[in-house]
């Protein structure tokens, strides 16, 4: 090392190899400010109650009892994950809400709206894809061409969107026992412990790993996917990886007004800073929780 | 006194009396001188013999022998070298032999060391006149006789008296005799209140078998002194029985004080006295600084150390007992050390019972005795901030053997480790060596002083059986809560142990019960019995609360009590149904009887019991194992393709940038071309 060190400075004409990124001129918008919003608070929100509260599911590893300790006692630990939870439900809320106003801005029927051509619900064409896909994973045919949202992206939204539901019910109870056992018997607390707990274990793992994997780490975007925090993505990627999107955009000739500037420089090196923080928290908690489940179960 | 005649003396006299009337018979078929012959020459008053160089009266008074026992005898019955002799006699008549009727006493007298003395010739000894008199013997029962009871001292005292030639040409130990006597209570007793039942000298003396109290048949002779003072103090044993055992005062006088050590000859008083036998008789040698024993010990006294002492009114020979004062050295008789339990007869007794106790009993060295623990000459109570048994002392006095390394701690095989230092930090410990608290427990508060005793053994203050009352002598009102909850053996019968106080809050390392670390502590301490209730604690949030290290949440006694639990369906727990609502509301305001429903020990382990826990849990757990295999699947199938697009990509950007330098390179040729057209 330091010996490298003296080759470097002894040889100041070469420069440090420089992975030049070419920049396009313009660049596709997949996802509106808000959305962007929306996902980067979900990440804080999240990481904040995965945090918080495996502290108490994984109480016997003494991990839990460190960052316990870390974070300022279970006090503070519980202050902060209601806290993230009204966040969660906020983005929840604005999101229902904003679903609303695409709604009108677009002059959509509420049909129009859950099974339109944007829509997150599963429809016939994703059950094709999907199908193509197995066959595609096993040699047995070509890659299938995608549209606005595959199957998996529809997958984790209503991952998401059953989790807040489940675990955001079950997390009002235990918050408010006293005020939900005046209707609910006693012993629901212990039900609804059960599923919260179980439904945030298989979020925090699901998205540490699937999700993760699905849009971020396999390897044709390696090491990671930032058009969720840009909300820009080349039209290359577009043209690659959603044709059956392009094709659509470019037949009604709306392609254009889809198109942005690309974030200046700094922005996207912020995004990928905060990107990575994520990304590296994520990835300790799934670590935490196979050593907690895997070596420490008790 | 140990002669026959004393033991039987009702035969004696009537034995006596008979052969009296057999003499008075004899002297009608005599030949010898009648009584009126001699007192032919006897009655004049004026008749007198030179003997020596004193002059002594014949004068015999008629009216008095008469008067006499021996009226009824003739004279030559006493004179009996005279019989039938004739009248006037040859001066130098033999003296009277008393023995010839008297033959006991006569022989208790010759061994005696009056009888001796004149044996030797003493001129100071007495003869039997010299005390009863001749012509005028009473019986002693007359108040006239020269030796009634009343007269005794006087008689006594003729000769043992300050100044007289007995006392000081004869070698006496005794000083002042009849001047103490006089002031003793039995000596008051006769003299001054005329009790004839009260000791006079004869009474511990004999009046015949006078012995140097050296001599074992002596009557105050150290073995015999015991039974000599119970003759009339015959239940004396009782009065002394916190003192000596009665049977070992008589049995085994060598080791005990005698009745003479504390009540002294002739001084008796029914107080002890300030001023032993011989205390500055024992300073004499053991005042030296350099005194030695021959196996090197060190024998100088500080004879402050004893003024100021608890013992400061306690003479050497009270504890040093079997000194003999007619030694020299009064201290070489001596053959066995101290014992305290000479005056401390029930802590002996407990001593010799405990664990100390037997093991010095069984020959081993390391135990401790009295003195290790007390100290000898500068003993001080357990109240003197400065004595070695005040409470701020005792963990290091008992520290001195049972602290890590020392030789209790050594041998010792049980359970408890780093006494001194667990107990130093404890709360006991803390109490008493910080807060400066006498009262707090110390060593001796929980396992006795004296009567130390393995928590194995049922008599032990520690034993798990006689803990709470050991506990509750200072802690009352815990110990009547305890007594009545579930885990008193009073109320639960059952072969399995109960918890007692030490069970919980350990034994030497008590902690105050709002030290977090007892807090925490408590669900694996109730654990230890409980072991499934607790293990389903730890699955609610209360238990994980406190698994995480935090206290503000409900532990095992918040919701069961400490030392007053019950049975949940026993209406006086804290959760019988009367009472759990109140309990919950002590840390979740406003709960409701529903709120109470929470299942605090609930696991979703036990499909009988919590059929729906059970379930969901197992609901959700196949919801996640689905899920994470799906997903799995789905990841692990899609990686190798993913790779191969990868390979394309990167393949396809590598093209494009060929394609793109090479357009490049192509358009400044052209750029050169167009430049050289120019020129």
């Amino acid at each position: 090392m330091p010996t490298d060190l003296e080759i470097r400075a002894s040889d100041p004409q070469t420069p440090a190899p420089v992975r030049e990124l070419k920049r396009p001129d313009r660049e596709f918008v997949r996802f509106t400010r808000l959305q962007r919003a929306l996902h980067a608070s979900m990440i804080i929100s999240f990481i904040s109650l995965a945090t918080t509260g495996l502290t108490l599911k994984f109480s016997y590893t003494s991990w839990a009892a460190t960052v316990s300790r870390l974070l300022g006692g279970f006090q503070t630990a519980g202050f902060i994950h209601r806290a993230a939870a009204v966040l969660m439900f906020g983005v929840f809320s604005t999101h229902l809400y904003d679903l609303v106003q695409h709604k009108k801005r677009e002059k959509l029927s509420w049909l129009g709206l859950v099974f339109g051509p944007g829509s997150m619900l599963f429809n016939r064409q994703d059950l094709n894809q999907f199908i193509g896909t197995m066959k595609w994973f096993v040699g047995r045919g070509p890659r299938p061409q995608y549209g606005r949202w595959t199957y998996w992206e529809k997958f984790d939204y209503f991952a998401v969107f059953w989790g807040i539901a489940v675990i955001g019910s079950t997390g009002l109870t235990l918050w408010f026992p006293v005020l939900f056992t005046r209707l609910l018997p006693g012993s629901f607390l212990n039900i609804a412990t059960i599923i919260h707990s179980d439904e945030a274990l298989l979020a925090t793992g699901f998205i540490f790993t699937v999700h993760f994997f699905n849009t971020h780490l396999r390897p044709e975007k390696f090491p990671m996917d930032t058009v969720v925090f840009t909300g820009h993505m080349p039209i290359a990627e577009l043209k690659r990886d959603k044709p059956l999107e392009y094709e659509a955009l470019v037949k009604s000739g709306h392609l254009e007004e889809h198109m942005e500037e690309p974030q200046p420089e700094v922005v996207v090196r912020a995004i990928r800073a905060f990107a990575w923080c994520a990304l590296s928290v994520g990835f300790c908690i799934v670590v935490w929780i196979i050593y907690a489940m895997v070596f420490a179960y008790r | 006194m140990f002669s026959s005649s004393s033991r039987w003396p009702a035969a004696m006299t009537l034995l006596r009396a008979a052969l009296m009337l057999l003499l008075a018979w004899a002297p009608a078929s005599a030949a010898g001188p009648t009584n009126d012959d001699c007192l032919a020459c006897h009655s004049d008053k004026t008749m007198t013999v030179k003997r020596g160089n004193r002059t002594v009266s014949l004068f015999v008074d008629i009216k008095k022998f008469a008067a006499s026992v021996h009226g009824p005898l003739s004279c030559t019955n006493c004179h009996a070298s005279l019989d039938g002799k004739d009248l006037p006699h040859d001066p130098g008549v033999p003296a009277v032999v008393c023995g010839s009727c008297h033959s006991d006493e006569q022989k208790l007298h010759a061994a005696s060391l009056h009888g001796k003395a004149i044996a030797r010739g003493d001129a100071l000894a007495p003869h039997c006149v010299d005390c009863h008199g001749n012509h005028d013997i009473l019986p002693v029962k007359d108040h006239r006789s020269a030796v009634t009871p009343l007269n005794i001292p006087f008689v006594c005292g003729r000769c043992h008296r300050e100044g007289t030639p007995v006392q000081m040409n004869r070698k006496i130990d005794q000083h002042n005799i009849l001047e103490n006597y006089s002031e003793s209570i039995h000596g008051e007793a006769v003299m001054k209140k005329g009790l004839i039942v009260a000791a006079t000298c004869v009474s511990c003396h004999t009046p015949h078998s006078i012995l140097p109290h050296t001599d074992p048949n002596s009557s105050i002779n150290r073995r015999n002194i015991a039974a000599t003072c119970t003759k009339c103090h015959a239940q004396i044993e009782q009065v002394h029985r916190k003192t000596i055992r009665g049977e070992l005062w008589e049995k085994q006088a060598n080791v005990l004080p005698a009745c003479i050590d504390c009540h002294q000859p002739h001084k008796v008083r029914n107080v002890f006295y300030s001023q032993g036998m011989a205390d500055a008789d024992c300073m004499r040698c053991h005042a030296d600084q350099h005194l030695k024993a021959r196996d090197g010990r060190n024998l100088f006294v500080q004879i402050d150390d004893v003024a100021g002492s608890r013992h400061a009114k306690v003479a050497c020979s009270q504890c040093h007992s079997e000194v003999n004062a007619s030694h020299v050295r009064p201290c070489e008789t001596i053959t066995h050390p101290v014992d305290c339990s000479k005056c401390h007869e029930e802590i002996g007794q407990q001593y010799q019972r405990s664990r100390h106790g037997q093991i010095q009993a069984s020959g081993d060295h390391n135990a401790p005795i009295c003195k290790d623990c007390h100290g000898t000459h500068h003993i001080l109570g357990k109240h003197d901030p400065i004595s070695v048994t005040f409470p701020t002392n005792v963990p290091a006095l008992c520290g001195g053997c049972h602290r890590e390394g020392q030789k209790a701690a050594v041998r010792y095989t049980g359970r408890q480790h780093e006494i001194i230092q667990h107990y130093t930090e404890s709360i006991h410990g803390k109490g008493l060596a910080k807060s400066g608290l006498t009262v707090t427990a110390t060593c001796t508060s929980c396992h006795t002083a004296h009567l130390i005793l393995p928590r194995t053994d049922p008599e032990s203050t520690v034993n798990p059986k006689n803990v709470p009352a050991t506990c509750g002598a200072c802690h009352h009102g815990i110990q009547e809560q305890f007594v009545q909850s579930v885990h008193s053996a009073s109320v639960t019968k059952t072969d399995k142990e109960l918890p007692v106080c030490n069970d919980c809050h350990t034994a030497h390392q008590i902690r105050r019960t709002d030290e977090t670390g007892f807090m925490l502590d408590i669900m694996s301490t109730c654990g230890r019995c409980h072991g499934e209730i607790a293990k389903t604690y730890f699955e609610t949030y209360h238990g994980k609360v406190s698994r995480l290290g935090y206290t503000k949440t409900a532990k095992c006694y918040d919701c069961h009590g400490s030392h007053d639990i019950q049975r949940v369906n026993d209406p006086r727990s804290h959760l019988s149904r009367a009472n759990v609502v109140a309990t919950c509301q002590k840390c979740h305001a406003n709960a409701t009887r529903r709120f109470a429903g929470y299942l605090t020990h609930a696991t979703h382990h036990d499909p009988a019991k919590y059929p729906f826990l059970y379930w969901t849990f197992w609901g959700m757990t196949t919801l996640l194992l689905s899920t994470f295999v799906f997903g799995g699947i789905h990841t692990l199938l899609w990686l190798p393709k993913a790779m191969e697009m990868r390979r394309e990509l990167r393949a396809e950007e590598a093209r494009e940038a060929a394609a793109e330098n090479g357009s490049l390179e192509q358009a400044s040729n052209n750029d050169r071309k167009d430049g050289n057209h120019a020129h």
